[in-house]
């Protein structure tokens, strides 16, 4: 049990010290990198949970797929660190503002009599030791009681992503593309063309 | 005494279990790459390597001391940490998917539910590298490296996924152990064929070999991503490669080609332990990737995009479909 708390706070710390650095680092692509440092520990923290699952679908997503996006993005971009600068006082009163609603909000979950919410029936995060594996426990209530929900957020999903496709999908006109299949269709008869020349002429 | 029995008998049986797994690993890389340059000779009808130790079987120790002596060069316009970063995350990633790596019934480090989910979460993470290597080095030549490869992966990712979900609907479980033991009447790579077929291309994009190693790409980008990089931490970047190979090899062979099961469950096949036959479907793999390499030429970027999306992924796509189908129609799911 000594390695397992030994391996929570060695998590934990890091994700709170690296999601510190996501806001307070001066370059972006560094701000970025903490970020998913942040996300591998929380996977960590999941698995620690027993949830591995979840833990694994973070690190798949998040951290394999739109992180990687997202870095793309931020490098590619030509970035101009003085204007950066710039808007720091002018956001500042928004942003504490936000921040604080926040930290109140959290306050008030921490204060509140748990024993009266709706979760009361639920012992708060403890790993659940069953005989059924945990993937197969999401799957059997995600497709049941929770099919509805499922479904509409696969068709949120997909309006998305048919949206950003006609955002971006533009025919400029005048761009050569490759067909593949009239490629491979090509034989001898089709592809040459045998002329007579006359001399002195051309063709 | 509490201290001695909670932390330092677990912490020293997990270090011993680390390097009975590393050590062989990096071992079989020094061969893999000696293995590369005489199969690759052969087929260019060269005699490769043969001054060092007998047939040159000592290549890659030379070669890896010579490079560690080198003095290891950091561009100054380059943005340091991350810059020193990249190759060990390559190295560490391609060590750390074998956590999960069973090679015969019982042996393996960590036999945890969600082997198959940690193994593509793991060579997902292998982009990282590669990225913050191009992104770091502050140059055009790595930096089109990066974003090549950073398409490139996330593209073929898709696709492997799909081919991992097929796998599954047959298991019923995402435990790799699991997985070998479903195999025991036939081998997935025969029912599912199309599906290996997908999955070992995939795997060959997966680990920017060639025919899809763009992001490296010597005739265009002279050494693509680690162009900047020397002495070790280049030394790092090629062990993570070749590492991540035997890694995708062998993760193909446990899905596909029954983990450590002999073909025919007969006496003489079956008396030879598993973790042999293990290393014999590995090698071949191995083999596949080398053979692939002496043969094709290097795709065009844009080709290898559509094959990706356009072709791989709907496949891919209809054949989870087609599989799940017909597994509930003639009632074959697993519980």
């Amino acid at each position: 049990m000594v390695i397992y708390s030994l391996t929570f706070y060695l998590f934990s710390s890091v994700a709170v010290l690296s999601a510190l650095m996501v806001i307070s680092a001066k370059n972006p692509v560094h701000s970025v990198l903490f970020l998913i440092l942040s996300f591998v520990n929380a996977s960590g923290l999941f698995v620690l949970l027993g949830a591995e699952f979840l833990a694994m679908i973070l690190v798949v997503v998040y951290v394999g797929a739109v992180a990687v996006l997202f870095l793309f993005v931020v490098m590619m971009l030509d970035i101009n660190f003085v204007k950066l600068r710039e808007g720091f006082l002018q956001y500042l009163p928004f942003g504490a503002l936000l921040g604080i609603v926040l930290v109140v909000e959290l306050g008030i979950l921490f204060l509140t009599d748990r024993s009266s919410n709706i979760y009361n029936n639920q012992t708060p995060l403890q790993p659940i030791v069953n005989e059924v594996e945990n993937t197969k426990m999401i799957g059997q209530i995600l497709y049941t009681e929770y099919f509805y929900l499922f479904q509409i957020c696969g068709i949120i999903l997909l309006v998305a992503m048919i949206g950003s496709i006609t955002l971006t999908l533009r025919d400029k006109g005048g761009v050569k593309r490759q067909n593949i299949d009239s490629q491979n269709t090509v034989d001898a008869s089709t592809a040459i063309e045998k002329k007579k020349v006359k001399i002195g002429e051309g063709i | 005494m509490d201290f001695f029995n909670e932390l330092l008998v677990p912490g020293s049986i997990i270090v011993a279990q680390i390097l009975a797994v590393v050590v062989p690993v990096l071992i079989s890389v020094a061969f893999l790459v000696y293995a590369e340059r005489k199969v690759l000779a052969l087929i260019q009808l060269r005699r490769g390597p043969n001054i060092v130790g007998p047939f040159g079987i000592l290549q890659s120790f030379a070669d890896a001391l010579k490079l560690l002596t080198k003095e290891n060069i950091i561009p100054s316009g380059s943005n340091k940490i991350v810059f020193i970063i990249a190759p060990i995350i390559t190295m560490v990633l391609s060590l750390a998917g074998w956590a999960v790596i069973p090679f015969a019934p019982g042996w393996v480090v960590s036999d945890i539910n969600v082997g198959i989910m940690y193994l593509f979460a793991v060579s997902s993470l292998g982009v990282y590298g590669v990225i913050m290597a191009g992104w770091a080095s502050n140059s055009q030549y790595p930096f089109l490296g990066a974003l090549r490869s950073a398409a490139q992966m996330v593209s073929y990712e898709v696709s492997i996924g799909l081919v991992i979900i097929t796998v599954l609907l047959c298991v019923g479980s995402l435990n790799l152990s699991k997985i070998v033991l479903a195999q025991q009447t036939v081998w997935f790579a025969i029912p599912l064929l199309p599906m290996f077929v997908i999955f070992f291309i995939s795997a060959l994009a997966e680990t920017n070999r060639l025919p899809f190693d763009l992001p490296e790409d010597e005739s265009t980008l002279v050494a693509g991503f680690f162009t900047e990089y020397s002495s070790a931490s280049f030394v790092l970047f090629f062990l993570g490669e070749y590492a991540s190979m035997i890694l995708m090899s062998s993760m193909t062979v446990i899905l596909f080609l029954g983990g450590w099961l002999p073909p025919f469950d007969i006496y003489p096949l079956n008396a030879i332990p598993g973790v042999i036959w293990f290393t014999v479907k590995v090698i071949f793999i191995l083999f596949l990737f080398i053979w692939v390499r002496g043969t094709l030429p290097r795709y065009r970027y844009d080709q290898l995009m559509r094959l990706g999306w356009k072709v791989f992924l709907p496949f891919s796509l209809f054949w989870v479909v087609v599989t799940s189908g017909f597994l509930v129609y003639f009632d074959l799911l697993p519980n």
